[in-house]
């Protein structure tokens, strides 16, 4: 495994499958009595948040805790990126406290990049604007394993707004790792210009892709797109891309329905598929936890005690 | 100055086109050109194996002063420019007031004077504060005694089609060119790096071609209808060039500037977020680098422009959406060309003097009228501004070692191959043995 991970496409084939079956390994762990490892026992993880997101941090939190490090929250929202201290300087703080680790979830697109050439410790991006999520992308692929039983040539439609989705960037480099064949179904001004060039399938229309998935992941859309013109209304959006009832009886028996949250139920998801049996999206929750504790496992000198590890880096 | 009268003979140059001939400046004027001349009490430069071009002319620089001493001085960034092989630089108008009053102009003006390493021409803006909303008093700063000719909001375009027309024509009447920075601003709402592959990839905001090429046709377009002269500033894509190659078929006043940075680096450069590579217009792809070549090489695009940008440290060592747009080039800008347009065959050295020189020149008014003359040929009778280059040199660009006060070089680390041995303004040195003479 690379230092850091700041993209899924830092992961290979193997380094992916390690990652989920040290999770599964560790998911194991939630059933006992005693829910904690002394494995970073003395080993400092900082949460750098520039960005409201109660469900990331403390998803993060909790892994890290579970695992015995000493856990920092530096939330720095509100502080706007144009103005306060530098993410420089706020790098050279947490490494003259000695973060081990530094978990950043940032408005800009690279802020993780950029961290990783002033910090010793190693990065982990919970979410970059609109580039990437990869934790999040382990724990969907952890998921589908757990339900399905494969990645290896699974189905998997992803649905709703790509062009401003790292949660689909992430997905979308880490499924094709992984083996599986995703679909892309955006209205087309939702749409990378160049998707094209992406190792997936992208279809318009909703309908048509659903009775080939074996897995629909929805995508939050964000009201505001419509005042750019991405589409016309909401309502619109919601009956040509939403997932209702009568496009659930579309999808084959054991096919599941995803979203990474938040919803916004009836627009891109309807709340009777939501909370429907077929839905995965509580234990998506639950199973962020084990992805991301196997994730800093393995970075701070899990499993093999670090030897791959640079000099200079502790 | 050091000891003699003044006088310089420049011996063994080859000049860009041309037999080998010795140079004899007097009184700020090349006084003779020829085999074995020899001059009493001249100081005597030993050129042999250099090239010697006329001074440098650039269209395009920000010296940010007034408003931005932190990022260059008129000082520094004639100093950088000297160091280039420039003898005359245009100094764009977004600065801090904004160059959009005869006041404002005139001290640009007077501050390049003082500094005296270069000839420093002021851009007048073309809207009032770059506002775009309504013309500054063009007519003002054209008879002021910076005699402006060139217009620009460069930095922002000036995206109001009737604006833009009445700016056309207003210039008409004291031979005026709009220098415009062609870009749709609802098209790049945010953008950050060209629109293609690697904007979707680096979840950046695009910046797509059509939003240059719209501009640049409607403004051809409006040029032809009132009969008036555009400049298109940072030419970046494959598409401005065949529509200014169509503009120039038809006979229209239509001229073009690319930039150094876009005739060698490519888009794939930002994927490491790196804002040192973060410009406007974004580094494109290697379609466009060869498109924005062929176009130099065979005239469509009339001229090299810098754009050269500087900015301290803090606006680029950042997350690349927070980093300032742009990159130094004075420096770097002879050297780039060779790389890019003499060592490929694409132009020759009198071909790289038109490109560098007299093109630029004449579309910044400097070639008559009561200006200061440069892109003037070497020969008896012209002023004496020239830049002696040595073609085979070559060195690895070290940004600490520019007299810009800013290091945002997108070719620091790299190697270029050149190197500017002297400069002369006016028969006086500025560079001698690549270093500022005073």
């Amino acid at each position: 495994m690379k230092r850091h991970l700041i993209s899924a496409a830092d992961l290979s084939r193997d380094d992916a499958l390690l990652i989920l079956d040290t999770a599964e390994e560790l998911a194991q762990m939630a059933d006992r009595p005693i829910r904690k490892l002394p494995t970073l026992r003395g080993r400092t993880v900082v949460n750098l948040f520039y960005e409201d997101s109660t469900r990331t941090r403390i998803s993060f939190e909790a892994a890290a805790k579970r695992l015995s490090a000493d856990v920092i929250n530096f939330s720095a929202k509100g502080s706007s990126v144009a103005k306060g201290e530098s993410l420089k300087d706020t790098a050279l703080t947490l490494e003259a406290m000695g973060a081990d680790a530094v978990v950043i979830r940032h408005p800009a697109s690279g802020a993780p990049h950029r961290l990783a050439r002033w910090v010793r410790g190693s990065v982990v991006n919970a979410g970059d604007g609109t580039h990437e999520h990869p934790t999040q992308a382990l724990l969907d692929a952890f998921t589908m394993r757990r339900r399905l039983g494969r990645l290896d040539g699974l189905r998997v439609t992803i649905v709703g707004d790509i062009l401003h989705s790292r949660v689909a960037r992430s997905n979308v480099l880490l499924l094709h790792t992984l083996g599986a064949d995703v679909t892309l179904v955006a209205p087309p001004t939702l749409l990378p210009v160049a998707v094209s060039s992406w190792p997936c399938d992208v279809s318009y229309d909703l309908s048509a892709a659903l009775p080939k998935t074996d897995v629909v992941m929805m995508l939050r859309i964000q009201a505001e797109r419509m005042s750019a013109a991405y589409f016309p209304t909401v309502r619109e959006y919601s009956r040509r891309y939403g997932l209702d009832a009568g496009r659930v009886a579309l999808l084959p028996e054991h096919a599941i329905v995803m979203h990474p949250g938040p919803m916004n139920r009836g627009v891109e998801i309807a709340a009777g598929v939501a909370d429907s049996p077929r839905s995965t999206i509580v234990e998506q929750v639950a199973n962020g936890v084990s992805v991301r504790m196997a994730v800093l496992y393995l970075l701070l000198g899990g499993a093999d005690g670090g030897s791959d590890r640079p000099e200079g880096s502790r | 100055m050091t000891s003699g009268n003044g006088t310089w003979l420049i011996k063994g140059a080859r000049p860009a086109s041309g037999p080998q001939a010795d140079l004899l400046l007097s009184d700020g004027l090349i006084t003779e050109a020829g085999l074995r001349l020899s001059a009493a009490g001249a100081q005597v430069l030993d050129a042999t194996g250099l090239i010697a071009l006329p001074g440098l002319v650039d269209l395009h620089t920000h010296l940010r002063e007034p408003g931005r001493e932190d990022a260059e001085t008129v000082q520094t960034g004639t100093a950088a420019a000297a160091l280039g092989g420039y003898t005359a630089v245009h100094a764009m108008a977004n600065t801090d007031p904004v160059a959009d009053t005869a006041g404002v102009v005139e001290q640009i003006w007077r501050l390049g004077r003082h500094a005296g390493l270069c000839d420093v021409q002021p851009v007048g803006a073309v809207t009032a504060g770059l506002a775009g909303s309504h013309l500054a008093e063009l007519g003002a700063m054209a008879d002021s005694a910076a005699r402006v000719r060139v217009f620009s909001d460069d930095g922002r375009c000036v995206a109001d089609a009737v604006l833009m027309r009445r700016a056309l024509e207003y210039v008409k009447a004291f031979d005026g060119v709009i220098a415009q920075h062609a870009q749709e601003p609802r098209l790049t709402d945010g953008a950050q790096v060209n629109e293609g592959e690697l904007s979707g990839r680096l979840g950046l905001a695009g910046w797509p071609a059509v939003a240059e090429e719209a501009i640049i046709a409607r403004d051809c377009l409006l040029a032809a209808h009132v009969g008036s002269a555009l400049h298109v500033c940072h030419v970046s894509t494959a598409g401005s060039v065949e529509i200014i190659r169509w503009a120039k078929a038809k006979g229209w006043r239509v001229t073009a500037e690319v930039t150094p940075h876009h005739l060698l680096l490519t888009e794939d450069l930002a994927a490491g977020y790196d804002p040192v590579y973060k410009v406007n217009p974004p580094l494109r792809t290697e379609a466009d680098v060869a498109a924005l070549r062929a176009g130099l090489a065979d005239g469509t695009i009339d001229c090299v422009a810098t754009d050269h940008a500087p900015h301290p440290l803090e606006d680029k060592e950042t997350e690349w959406q927070v980093a300032a747009f742009g990159m130094t080039g004075l420096e770097t800008a002879l050297r780039v060309v060779h790389l890019a347009m003499v060592e490929t065959g694409l132009l020759d050295w009198a071909g790289v003097a038109d490109r560098m020189s007299i093109r630029p020149a004449v579309i910044g008014r400097l070639n008559g009228g009561g200006a200061p003359l440069h892109g003037c040929a070497l020969e008896p009778g012209s002023p004496a501004n020239l830049v002696l280059y040595d073609p085979a040199a070559s060195s690895v660009v070290d940004p600490a070692e520019h007299a810009s006060r800013s290091r945002n070089t997108p070719f620091a680390g790299m190697e270029l191959p050149g190197r500017i041995q002297a400069t002369f303004l006016r028969g006086v040195p500025t560079v001698i043995d690549a270093k500022l003479a005073r």
